[in-house]
C-alpha cells in the first residue's frame, strides 16, 4: 500500500439530525484515512448511517462536527475530486437525456474543448462496456446497463475518488457480479481511489483491498480489515479460496457484534 | 446484449385499426349533421338553421377581408396572450416551487387570485388600460396563467430528489441545471397546465372582444346576433370550434415531440 499523506482523511465525523420529535445521532465517532488509489469498502448493518457518511464524504451533507479533508483540504460542499454513483440508478439517470447526454451533463461547465469532451465520454462509455447504447435513453436499458451509465459518468468526470453508494443493492445476482468485475476492472486498470458502501459481506471482501466495518448507530468504526487476497479477483476461484471464506467469516461476526449494539462496544457513562 | 426492449408489436391490422378508428371518430358528427339537416328542413324556428345554410354563411362570412379584420386580430391576442402566459408562469413557477419559504407564503395569495373568475377583470382591464389589445391580452394572461404557474410550481416542488442531488454532486451550475434538469423534469407537469390554459385563453379572448372591441372573432359573433344574421353568427361559433381544434392539434405535436422520452419511459413501465 502507498504511503504518504492520505487522499481521504475523516475524523472524528459526528453527524446528528435535529427534528421536531427529537435528535437522531447517525453517526456517532468515525475517523479512517484512504490512501490513493485504494478500493475501500465500508459494511455495516442496515440503518447504521453508511449514507450519511457517504453524503458527508460527498460534501452533499454538513457534519455535525469533524473533519472530512481531501487532498489536506477540507470538504465544505460537493467537490470537483469527487463523485457519486447512487444505489437509484433510475433516479439519478436523467431519461429526458440520451445515455451520451447523461455521461456529458456534467462536463459541459468545465473548460473542455468539444472534440475533448466528445473523446472523455466515448472513453468513458466504453470502459463500461456501453458504447452502443450512446443514442438511447435510459429507460431503454436493463437496471444493470443503466447502473453502467451512472459509472460512465463518474469516471468520465475523472474524480480522484469514485464514491458509490450500495450501488448493485438494485439489480439480480448475475448482474451484480458483472458490475462487481467493472468495478475491480476500473480499479486496476485506471488506479481509480474508489469508496464502496454496501451491506453484502461477500460483496465487501470479493471488492476491497480494506473493508471497514461499521457499528450500529452511534456508528464508529468497528474494524478496519485489510483484504490480503491477490489483485487479480475472479467470481468463482476467488471466492472458493480458504483464505475469502476466512475474511467473510471475520467481516460477518464484526457485523453480527455490531449489530449487538452499544453492549458489545461499552462506552463510558458520560 | 439488448439495447432495446421491444415496445408491443402491432403488424397485422393496423389498416384495419385506422378504418376503424376513423369511422368511430366522424361517425358519430356526420349522423349528427345528417340528423340536422333533416331536421332543419321542417323547422320554423328561425334562429336554427341548417348546416347547408351555415356553410354557405361561413364561406361568405369568413373568406375574405374578414379574415384579416377579425380573426387575424384575434389569433394575435390569443397568441400573445398565450405566449405570455406561458413564459410569466413558468419563469414564476420556477421560482416559487424552488424557494419553499416563498411557496408557504405565497400559497393563499395564489389560490385566492385563482379563483376569481377572470371575466371579472374586464370592467376593471377596462378602466385600466381603456379598449387596446393590451387590454385584450391581459384578461387572457389572468386566466391563463394560473394553470400554467399553479402546475410548475407542483412540478418544479415534485423534482426527485436523487436526482437533484446528482446535479449537486457533479456541481453543475444553476443555469444548466435549470434548463437541463429543473425545467425537464417538471416538463410534464408544465404541459398539462398548457394543455388546461388553452382552452381558457381561447375562452377570454372571445369574451374580452364580445365585451369591448371593434374587431375580433367575439365582437363579430356578438355584432351578428344583435343584427338578427343568424346563419353568420352561427358560423362564427363553428370557426370558433375549429380555432379550438386547431390549438389542440398544434399542442399535441408540441408535447408528443417536447414529452417523447416521457411518453416513451411510460410505455415502458407498463409493458
Amino acid at each position: 500500500m502507498p504511503d504518504g499523506s492520505p487522499l481521504l482523511r475523516v475524523e472524528h465525523l459526528r453527524k446528528v439530525y435535529s427534528s421536531a420529535a427529537g435528535d437522531v445521532e447517525a453517526i456517532g465517532d468515525l475517523s479512517f484515512t484512504m490512501q490513493p488509489g485504494e478500493l475501500v469498502c465500508i459494511v455495516g448493518p442496515s440503518g447504521c448511517g453508511k449514507t450519511t457518511l457517504l453524503k458527508c464524504l460527498a460534501g452533499l451533507l454538513r457534519p455535525t462536527s469533524g473533519l472530512v479533508e481531501m487532498d489536506g483540504s477540507p470538504v465544505t460542499g460537493p467537490s470537483p475530486a469527487m463523485a457519486v454513483v447512487f444505489q437509484e440508478y433510475g433516479r439519478s439517470l436523467y431519461p429526458w437525456l440520451t445515455v451520451r447526454g447523461n455521461v456529458e451533463l456534467p462536463l459541459r461547465h468545465k473548460k473542455l474543448s468539444r472534440a475533448e469532451r466528445d473523446r472523455i465520454v466515448t472513453d468513458a462509455l466504453e470502459a463500461v462496456g456501453l458504447p452502443q447504447s450512446a443514442r438511447s435513453h435510459p429507460w431503454q436499458l436493463s437496471g444493470g446497463m443503466q447502473q453502467r451509465v451512472a459509472i460512465a459518468r463518474a469516471i468520465a468526470y475523472r474524480p480522484e475518488v469514485l464514491i458509490m453508494d450500495e450501488p448493485f443493492a438494485a439489480v439480480d445476482a448475475q448482474t451484480r457480479a458483472d458490475l462487481e468485475d467493472l468495478v475491480r476492472e476500473l480499479h486496476l486498470a485506471r488506479g481509480i481511489s474508489t469508496v464502496f458502501v454496501t451491506h453484502d459481506i461477500d460483496e465487501s471482501v470479493y471488492l476491497g483491498q480494506r473493508v471497514l466495518v461499521l457499528s450500529n448507530s452511534p456508528t464508529r468504526v468497528q474494524e478496519d480489515l485489510v483484504i490480503d487476497l491477490p489483485p487479480e479477483r475472479d467470481q468463482l476461484t476467488t471466492r472458493a479460496l480458504p483464505r475469502f471464506t476466512e475474511l467473510r467469516t471475520r467481516v460477518y461476526q464484526q457485523i453480527q457484534r455490531a449489530k449487538r449494539g452499544p453492549a458489545a462496544a461499552p462506552q463510558p457513562a458520560p | 446484449m439488448t439495447a432495446l426492449r421491444a415496445t408491443d408489436a402491432r403488424p397485422r391490422g393496423l389498416v384495419t385499426r385506422i378504418a376503424v378508428n376513423v369511422s368511430f371518430g366522424f361517425g358519430l358528427p356526420v349522423l349528427i349533421v345528417v340528423l340536422w339537416s333533416a331536421w332543419s328542413t321542417r323547422s320554423t324556428n328561425r334562429f336554427l338553421v341548417g348546416p347547408l345554410t351555415i356553410l354557405d354563411a361561413f364561406r361568405r362570412t369568413w373568406i375574405g377581408p374578414a379574415f384579416v379584420d377579425d380573426v387575424l386580430p384575434s389569433l394575435y391576442r390569443l397568441g400573445l396572450g398565450l405566449l405570455a402566459s406561458i413564459v410569466l408562469g413558468v419563469a414564476a413557477g420556477v421560482v416559487i416551487g424552488s424557494l419553499r419559504r416563498l411557496r408557504d407564503t405565497l400559497e393563499p395569495l395564489l389560490e385566492f387570485f385563482r379563483a376569481i373568475p377572470p371575466p371579472v377583470l374586464i370592467p376593471v382591464a377596462m378602466l385600466l388600460l381603456g379598449i387596446t389589445d393590451t387590454m385584450k391580452v391581459v384578461v387572457i394572461v389572468s386566466g391563463a396563467i394560473w394553470p400554467i404557474l399553479l402546475n410548475t410550481v407542483e412540478g418544479v416542488r415534485a423534482t426527485d430528489s436523487v436526482m437533484l442531488e446528482t446535479a449537486d454532486s457533479f456541481r453543475i451550475p444553476r443555469r444548466e441545471r435549470l434548463w437541463s434538469v429543473v425545467l425537464p423534469a417538471a416538463s410534464p407537469r408544465i404541459m398539462t397546465g398548457v394543455r388546461q390554459a388553452l382552452s381558457v385563453a381561447l375562452i377570454l379572448m372571445v369574451i374580452s372582444e364580445m365585451f369591448a372591441s371593434s374587431s375580433g372573432l367575439g365582437y363579430r359573433i356578438a355584432y351578428f346576433q344583435r343584427n338578427y344574421l343568424v346563419a353568420e353568427m352561427w358560423s362564427g361559433i363553428l370557426l370558433l370550434g375549429l380555432i379550438g381544434v386547431l390549438l389542440a392539434v398544434v399542442f399535441g405535436l408540441v408535447e408528443r415531440r417536447v414529452l417523447r422520452w416521457y411518453h416513451g419511459m411510460k410505455e415502458i413501465s407498463r409493458a
